[in-house]
């Protein structure tokens, strides 16, 4: 089956659902995407969304900006962290707008509250940035956004997974995406792909991340001809509920929360003296483990506790009701009583599709791009993180860019001509598919799968080093060489999660290579990634982005200076 | 341990009716049920069908019947049953089966959109903020919890009996507007719900509020939407 739209949205997060409201009614737009719009990931986001309308005290977007450049261990690029931290006001207003219901202050403006790393003047002490709606702000600005393009009577193709871009002579006209429901593969003919399909947690066995957040939109672009920028970073969220790794926000810290070790000690006082608990993610993380290592963790085993006791029930009720519900269920912790046993959780990619301010996705080292292809959200790097992001920056950053980007592709399919359709693409994808399912290998996915995420977790997540990574690198590479002997037990054509696991894994074991590639290549510490051989940052050496495209059928490594404007590279302490 | 599943299956291509298939599956006590179900597919079957994402009960997707009683997949745990490690798993009724524990939502989001849920305001918007008191927003904030699961529409009994009823997920959405006040239709929208189809329907028997996985008063918020109807007509 054929359909024919100027532009195919895949993904209906934040980032997809803001672009597709910049596009307008005057565009006949799609979002695809392979789970129902609102069970997108983007609305498990908790704490809020990080901008300096100084609501609570006084703030200023140059000191958000230097808080993200400082965040990024000084990799992300500033021009681009400028437009963000710029645009951040004006993005909370025109969510406010639209109807996104905010906490409010008591005079009536929308409220605000501290998170990690984010400092006023330049790192003096935490400042009340972020706003939010209690603990669910992804939850209540996904389903707002939702409902304005249900409004705009955008079409929606739930449950499709898109599993080819439509690249003819070098050109993005499309997408091929299968049916869930019906099995039937569908090519979408249009104008522009705007891929905003979000992070890929699930190469990791310890995640906040859904079991959609398998990377998809990232291996699709990659297996284009497009560059993945910084792939190496992958970000560890200090606190995952123990041993389940769901999300407790930074927010119950910057709601005055602590960590805690064995002893009791709140041991962020001497890693970070100035912000404590509220240092940003990666180097929490890495204490949490140093005092694991050192014998403090709680009974001698892999956690810590996060201390919410004396934030009172009202605090806890009106701020932090969802994490509270998430201790309870599923750790047997009543918050306002006992501490939460916690430990790192894979949380976010730092990289991703290697894209510009305005989605478009780069296709040489030249700043070129690749015309009709364009990228935002957590799938796409442009690059606002570094090497490591400040909580409440990655909601911003979908809204921010998912809104440039949907400009951009306005402005785009006003000038580009409908490109002919060609039936290839789609039969080509057809015999994949079908090559795919009359597989007879003895091979399991389930068992690849999770090799894959256990491999990583030991050797690719918060501490790394060369004889580590050469073995999960040789590791993956046996996986990808085992998934090609594998079976495709559910021979149906409805709802079959067995074929849809099959393509996901492929896409993952694309992307850990990838990841595996950079972590090697980067032969320093900065940010999420950490050496163990190499404990120090080298800005000599590797102040730049890593770049890996396939050229053939490999990859290749290349690499990208980073934008400096306003803040050198200086010692990054809290 | 091992638990026993008796798990709905329903497969289109080949079945014309449901049955139940049994499994045993080794879990612990504080395993979810959602890890059960993925064990079976990973492990024993991979032809059962459900849906699933987020595994902590914030995108809605594995609402079902465990037990008798509609709930999330990935929220109850083995622990939270005592029925002896056995388990009997459903597809959430009132909705038709597409595969096994698949059901078929359209009608539940076309009540949905049916309530016109967003934000309608006049004229041009201020440069910053609209003022909203904190305790407006307090009184609506039960309403934000609410992830679509369809929980409390599958299990209310009103449901079964009236398919135009437009079901407690939809009316809590309509509250949620409301009872905004930075809306600009209050009204209109209450004159749209004041029939037999609309929340007259609602006869206060608390199901929706009993399986709500999220906590939500459901039933207490649509007891507003009453309350504020009753006021406008004795005031007409």
């Amino acid at each position: 089956m054929d359909r024919r739209y100027d532009v195919v949205i895949v993904g209906a997060g934040l980032a997809g659902l803001r672009a597709a409201i910049e596009l307008g009614e005057g565009a006949r737009a799609a979002v695809i995407s392979k789970v129902f719009a609102t069970r997108s990931h983007s609305g498990a986001a908790q704490g809020g969304i990080g901008a300096a309308i100084a609501n609570e005290e006084p703030d200023q977007w140059e000191w958000h900006m230097f808080d993200t450049v400082k965040g990024s261990d000084y990799l992300a690029d500033q021009d681009a962290v400028e437009i963000m931290t710029r645009d951040a006001p004006n993005t909370i207003f025109e969510l406010e707008h639209l109807g996104v219901p905010f906490n409010r202050t008591p005079d009536g403006r929308i409220a605000q509250r501290a998170f990690g790393g984010h400092t006023r003047d330049f790192g003096k002490a935490p400042v009340k940035r972020a706003c939010y709606a209690a603990d669910r702000t992804g939850r209540v600005i996904l389903d707002t956004l939702w409902e304005q393009t249900l409004r705009m009577g955008v079409d929606f193709f739930d449950e499709h997974q898109v599993l080819s871009l439509i690249v003819d002579e070098g050109i993005c006209t499309g997408v091929v995406a299968y049916e869930l429901a019906t099995g039937a593969v569908v090519a979408f003919h249009c104008k522009a792909v705007l891929l905003a399909t979000g992070g890929a947690g699930k190469l990791f066995k310890t995640t906040s991340n859904a079991f959609a957040s398998t990377g998809d939109g990232m291996a699709l672009a990659y297996r284009a001809g497009a560059a993945l920028e910084d792939m190496e970073f992958v970000q560890f969220h200090p606190t995952g509920i123990y041993k389940l790794g769901i999300l407790i926000s930074e927010a119950a810290r910057g709601e005055g929360g602590v960590l805690r070790n064995a002893d009791g000690d709140r041991f962020m006082e001497r890693y970070a003296p100035v912000i404590k608990d509220l240092a940003p993610r990666d180097m929490v993380s890495r204490c949490i483990l140093k005092e694991i290592q050192d014998g403090r963790g709680i009974g001698g085993q892999a956690f810590v506790h996060l201390d919410l006791t004396h934030l009172g029930p009202d605090v806890i009720g009106r701020k932090l009701a969802e994490i509270a519900g998430f201790a309870k269920t599923y750790a047997g912790v009543d918050v306002t009583r006992e501490p939460i046993p916690v430990q790192p959780t894979c949380h976010y990619m730092m990289g991703g599709i290697a894209a510009n301010a305005d989605g478009g996705v780069m296709a040489g080292d030249s700043g070129t791009t690749l015309p009709g292809l364009f990228a935002a959200g957590e799938c796409a790097c442009v690059s606002v993180h570094g090497a490591n992001r400040l909580g409440c920056n990655s909601l911003l950053d979908t809204l921010v860019f998912g809104r440039r980007a949907g400009a951009a592709v306005r402005d785009f399919i006003r000038t580009t001509p409908t490109p002919k359709p060609s039936d290839r693409f789609r039969e080509q994808t057809e015999s994949r598919l079908s090559r795919l399912m009359a597989a007879d290998g003895t091979e399991k996915i389930g068992i690849l799968m999770a090799e894959m995420q256990q491999v990583m977790m030991e050797h690719v997540s918060v501490f790394r080093q060369a004889s580590g990574l050469q073995a999960a690198l040789q590791k993956i590479r046996e996986l990808r060489e085992r998934s090609n002997r594998i079976s495709i037990q559910d021979q149906g054509h409805c709802f079959n999660r067995n074929l849809l696991e099959a393509i996901e894994l492929g896409h993952m074991l694309d992307l850990a290579e990838v990841v595996i590639l950079g972590a090697l290549d980067r032969k320093e510490s900065r940010g999420a990634h950490w050496r163990e051989d190499f404990p120090q940052r080298d800005d000599e050496k590797f102040l730049h982005h890593t770049m890996v495209r396939l050229s053939g059928r490999a990859p290749e490594l290349s690499y990208r200076p980073v934008t400096i404007t306003r803040f050198q590279p200086r010692e990054r302490t809290y | 341990m091992d638990c026993t599943f008796a798990v709905y299956r329903f497969d289109p291509a080949v079945d014309r009716k449901g049955r139940y298939q049994r499994y045993v599956v080794p879990a612990e006590s504080g395993d979810k049920v959602l890890d059960c179900l993925n064990r079976i597919r990973w492990e024993q079957d991979p032809t059962l069908a459900f849906r699933a994402s987020c595994a902590h009960g914030i995108c809605g997707s594995d609402a079902m019947v465990i037990n008798g009683r509609v709930a999330l997949a990935c929220q109850k745990l083995v622990r939270d049953f005592n029925t002896a490690n056995h388990f009997v798993i459903e597809p959430l009724p009132v909705f038709q089966v597409i595969k096994d524990l698949v059901v078929d939502l359209r009608p539940f989001f076309e009540k949905h959109r049916a309530v016109r849920p967003h934000l309608v305001t006049n004229g041009a918007h201020p440069e910053k903020e609209r003022r909203q008191s904190a305790e407006n927003q307090q009184f609506i904030e039960p309403a934000l919890r609410c992830i679509l699961c369809a929980a409390c529409t599958a299990s209310c009994p009103i449901t079964r009996v009236n398919p135009n009823y437009l079901g407690p997920a939809a009316l809590l959405r309509a509250f949620r507007y409301i009872c905004d006040a930075r809306d600009a239709i209050t009204l209109e929208r209450l004159r749209k719900l004041d029939d037999e189809d609309g929340i007259w329907g609602c006869e206060t028997m608390w199901w929706c509020t009993e399986v709500c996985p999220k906590g939500i008063p459901v039933t207490k918020c649509l007891g507003q939407i009453k309350r504020l109807l009753k006021k406008e007509d004795s005031s007409d």
